[in-house]
């Protein structure tokens, strides 16, 4: 591919990822945002990081079906208990990743 | 709140921010890799793999541009496909927001560029915490940058040569959204959000293609969680 075509398609998509990015910390960092918008904002990261973790754990990738035998989800319980026992970032990461290595080993 | 083991509250803020990014650099690693074999098999250069590494910085937007130029696709598509799957960061920079209120805006312009999934969720729980501002926040995102930007390179350099899989490194990225996950896990309300949006992205991504589901499952989680009722007397607490 041209170069030229390559540097198109690459500057387009750092536009459109950049300015979903760039404009709520641009523009609602003036003054306070309302409250209900506050309230409603602070349970959004506990709705992203579900959202973006349950399916990686059972659902399987193209085509997309629910598996709950899937090793994700069998080593992200005891993770996950770790987790909240521990409320270590580096030992559960350490963690998951050790059991995941054993869960392929097993399985 | 319960006490959260995110230490290393004396050294300089730059420091504090890279030591922070440590589990996300382990996370970005393989998938950089495997985003640079791909692409290279795909025909392109490594200084075109390095440049929209650096320009787009989104691993799953990259990983499908690829497919789609592999494809032939349009730039039109790429671009516009490209948009849906990092709309998702348009609700996290704005959850970001309410911590960085009245910083500088051209801080917060290079901040932004280092919004990710990993990014977020790491320096979200760090603000909360109450012990992060923009200083270390700025480091961590441009460090996890640094990862994901030499890791793709090297992936299209000789990532074929690295064995798939080795030492459960693919899990890193999944055990860290769980710890972060438990973070935010703090009443009644958050564990009902995330019960719905869990729920809501499991159905949702099967039902539909694409990456939509996340921005679905979390807005209509955030919106139930809300309306799960405020306990009396206790306004603004998950605020600032």
């Amino acid at each position: 591919m041209p170069d030229s075509h390559y540097l198109l398609i690459i500057a387009g998509m750092g536009l459109v990822t950049y300015i979903p990015r760039w404009a709520p910390v641009f523009f609602l960092t003036r003054k306070p945002m309302p409250d209900w918008l506050v309230r409603w904002l602070a349970l959004i990261p506990a709705a992203i990081l579900s959202a973006l973790l349950a399916p990686a754990l059972v659902v399987t990738d193209e085509p997309r079906t629910l598996d709950l035998t899937r090793p994700e989800l069998l080593v992200a319980v005891p993770t996950f208990l770790f987790a909240l026992k521990t409320r270590s970032l580096g030992g559960t990461v350490c963690v998951g990743m050790a059991l995941f290595w054993l869960a392929g080993k097993m399985l | 709140m319960r006490k959260q083991r995110l230490r290393s509250h004396t050294a300089h803020p730059i420091g504090r921010g890279a030591a922070a990014a440590w589990p996300i650099c382990l996370g970005y690693i393989p998938i950089g890799l495997a985003f640079g074999v791909l692409a290279q098999k795909s025909g392109l250069s490594l200084f075109q793999i390095g440049s929209m590494s650096l320009l787009v910085f989104a691993g799953s937007a990259q990983f499908i541009a690829v497919s789609m130029i592999d494809a032939g696709a349009s730039a039109a598509a790429i671009v516009a496909t490209t948009f849906m799957v990092n709309l998702r960061h348009l609700l996290m920079s704005s959850s970001l927001a309410v911590y960085l209120m009245g910083k500088h805006r051209a801080l917060l312009s290079v901040f932004a560029y280092g919004i990710t999934d990993e990014s977020y969720a790491v320096n979200l729980a760090r603000f909360r915490a109450g012990s992060w501002t923009l200083g270390p926040a700025l480091a961590l995102n441009h460090t996890a940058n640094a990862a994901w930007l030499l890791s793709t390179v090297a992936g299209g350099f000789g990532g074929r040569f690295i064995p798939a899989g080795a030492f459960g490194i693919d899990f890193a990225l999944t055990a860290m959204f769980i710890c972060l996950l438990v973070f935010q896990l703090r009443d009644l309300r958050s564990v009902v959000t995330a019960a719905v949006a869990g729920s809501a992205a499991v159905v949702l991504s099967i039902l539909i293609p694409g990456n939509l589901y996340i921005v679905l499952a979390a807005v209509v989680a955030a919106t139930a969680g809300v309306a799960v009722g405020r306990p009396a007397g206790r306004r603004k607490d998950d605020a600032r």
